[in-house]
């Protein structure tokens, strides 16, 4: 690259959330820690600078001890990963290799910590063994608890970063994207993640943009580098030139208008043209996007995520402290129904408390309800809560991964013991709350006439479905494009799900992120369905669009898809009837 | 006495999983008592068992055949005890 003046460059991604933001770029490590600073040791000095990598070291230790006293003693196995940890702190390829690199190299602990595992990295990603590739990982973590304390009071988080930046990293896990404050960050681009990863799903609930799946953002740029982050159309620029510049500044405007003129209605009700009124709730995982919820038009949440409170914590939240946050939930919407979805855990969510790493392919393993089922403690202590906070509002309850009627009868078995627990010790609680399951494995669409017999409602979980139908992986940025909402054998099972709902007399929401896409909601309301659950920022745009919309219509077009093989045909055919109607789009073309 | 003249036991990784890291760190954890150095070799390449990084380079699936070599006789028991873990599949055999 040219180094006199910086050139512009263009980096195609994927769009994580859309809209513009202008700014500088701050480059942040996995674990949020800042990039590591490299500078020279004199002879003299070694000695401290080994000292203080031998004090980081037991500090770090020490932490970790304290992790682990704080364990539970029948969390046997995932006592054995942070022991594991344990040893590896003082491992002579990390510890003593580090030492060996200060020492020879003369340069600061943190900069050949950096280098030490960087060498093991490479040479882990050599291992043909897939598990064994991963056991970098615990190596990772270990070196990342150190540097934690080498780099000491300076050490930034996610959490703390105080000036208006883009940030710019690998890849963000749940836990960084769930710390992201609004009002600090105006927008982030990751070399890893899909359209429909975890990371994206959290940032559109943002109102962040995002660009995704850059694979070398973080080696090309740099610290403080001006970037035009276009989530809209999936593009970086770095660098960008004073035209640009300009021409950005312009759209940035355009961009905010539209926005404003979306939110402007977001409080008139979601009816069509003909008259039909439909349901718009909202998907949350914190608690605190109850607030954009309501500010978004919701009414109600249709889905509320519950693995915050367990990733962010070192170990399993009590039945009290997850009662206080669905509490908060249910009082701020009542008299608005909140479906609070039980623990969806070990696919792409994991617990570093539970040891989940052997599995390797963890979306098809013990995740969801088959963990809280083999789990039955830790599932207890979720229902109690939720039946409690049940006493407080609108609850209905809804069980995630159900792929057989076997699950269901066990769910509900598990559930009358958490009931009968209660009453034993004279709790307030509520009982009398509605049981659904999500519908997002395939044989549960196959199975769904038989298991609408067993509950009170279904919640289509699109994400997962597609995936799952479709054989896609939707954070591997290769098939991503694959993963099509508007396939024809989505389509298909949609319609059979809903047709065994309606025949057995319950009620069908859809909750993935589906729903919140303007363009299928035309389908989605022919269909028949009425009941919507999304990213409260899609809200607004998804309400235009079905106060725009004719129901009649909308039933008659529907009809006409099914003459239709391809997913191009299907999305051309809805792009050419709703025109005049779908949200605005601005892209270089 | 020259250091090629080692002692040393053959072994083989009988459990599902092979070796991954929690054995790795058990048998780091014994391979810190000997006096001298203890190594782990599957023919091709030979690693310091005091390392668990070093012994997950080992790539020691299910079925590979292992050397247990120490270089002083008095550590000969620490190898008897590694040697033995791998028998017992790292006690993870009656969970298959």
């Amino acid at each position: 690259m040219n180094k006199t003046g910086p050139a512009q460059v263009i980096l195609r991604g994927i769009s994580g959330s859309p809209g513009i933001c202008i700014g500088k770029a701050y480059l942040v490590d996995r674990e949020g820690v800042n990039l590591i600073k490299r500078y020279p040791v004199s002879e003299a000095m070694v000695p401290a600078e080994i000292d203080r990598f031998k004090n980081a070291v037991t500090k770090a230790k020490n932490d970790h001890a304290k992790a682990i006293e704080a364990l539970d003693d029948d969390l046997g196995e995932n006592l054995n990963i942070l022991e594991t940890h344990m040893v590896l702190f003082k491992d002579k390829m990390l510890y003593g290799k580090t030492l060996e690199t200060i020492a020879q190299d003369r340069i600061n602990a943190e900069w050949a910590l950096r280098k030490v595992s960087r060498q093991v990295k490479i040479m882990f990603e050599q291992i043909d063994d897939n598990y064994l590739k991963a056991r970098v990982n615990d190596i990772v973590q270990v070196s990342d608890k150190i540097m934690y304390y080498l780099v000491g009071a300076q050490d930034i988080q996610i959490k703390d970063i105080n000036k208006r930046v883009i940030i710019v990293a690998h890849d963000l896990s749940p836990a960084d994207t769930s710390q992201i404050k609004l009002e600090k960050i105006k927008g982030f681009v990751t070399d890893r993640g899909g359209k429909n990863s975890h990371t994206s799903i959290v940032a559109k609930s943002l109102k962040i943009p995002s660009v995704l799946g850059l694979g070398r953002a973080t080696v090309s740029i740099n610290n403080d580098d001006i970037l035009i982050v276009d989530g809209s159309s999936g593009i970086i620029i770095v660098n960008p030139d004073e035209d640009t510049l300009f021409k950005y500044e312009e759209r940035l405007e355009r961009f905010e208008e539209y926005r404003a003129d979306i939110e402007r209605d977001s409080h008139l009700p979601a009816i069509t043209r003909d008259g039909i009124t439909l349901n718009l709730m909202a998907n949350i995982e914190l608690v605190e996007e109850v607030v954009s919820a309501r500010d978004n038009g919701a009414n109600g949440i249709g889905l509320f995520r519950t693995e915050f409170l367990y990733l962010n914590l070192k170990r399993f939240p009590t039945e009290d402290e997850l009662l206080q946050k669905y509490k908060e939930v249910v009082e701020f919407m009542n008299p608005e129904p909140v479906t609070i979805r039980t623990l969806d855990i070990n696919g792409d969510k994991v617990i570093p408390y539970i040891d989940s790493v052997e599995e390797v392919n963890p979306s098809l393993g013990l995740r969801a309800v088959r963990f809280c089922l083999e789990n039955q403690d830790i599932f207890i202590t979720q229902l109690k809560a939720i039946l409690r906070a049940a006493a407080f509002g609108n609850i209905k309850l809804l069980i995630p991964m159900i792929s057989s009627v076997e699950e269901i009868i066990r769910v509900k078995e598990v559930l009358n013991k958490a009931i009968l627990e209660l009453e034993n010790q004279d709790k307030i609680f509520n009982k009398d709350i509605p049981l659904g399951i999500m519908i997002e494995v395939p044989s549960a669409v196959i199975m769904a006439e038989e298991l609408a017999s067993h509950v009170d409602f279904f919640s289509i979980g699109t994400n997962d479905l597609i995936q799952y139908s479709l054989a896609i992986d939707r954070s591997n940025r290769r098939v991503a494009h694959l993963y099509q909402a508007l396939n024809p054998a989505v389509l298909k099972m949609i319609r059979m799900t809903c047709e065994a709902a309606w025949k057995k007399g319950i009620k069908v929401t859809m909750c993935g992120e589906m729903a919140g896409d303007p363009i299928n909601i035309p389908v989605l309301v022919g269909f028949g369905l009425t009941n919507f659950s999304m990213n409260s920022a899609s809200i607004p745009v998804v309400k235009k669009m079905i106060r725009n919309m004719d129901f009649k219509l909308a039933k008659k077009n529907a009809e006409k898809l099914s003459g239709f093989q391809t997913t191009e045909e299907i999305t051309s055919f809805i792009q050419e009837e709703y025109k005049e109607i779908l949200p605005y789009k601005e892209t270089d073309e | 006495m020259n250091k090629n003249n080692l002692f040393s036991l053959q072994t083989i990784t009988i459990n599902e999983l092979g070796m991954h890291a929690r054995p790795a760190a058990k048998i780091a954890e014994m391979a810190m008592e000997a006096k001298g150095e203890v190594q782990l070799s599957n023919g091709s390449s030979k690693v310091d068992a005091s390392s668990i990084i070093d012994i997950l380079t080992l790539c020691a699936v299910k079925g590979t055949r292992i050397s247990i070599q120490v270089e002083f006789i008095e550590d000969q028991g620490i190898m008897e005890k590694i040697k033995a873990f791998f028998d017992t599949g790292f006690g993870e055999l009656n969970n298959e």
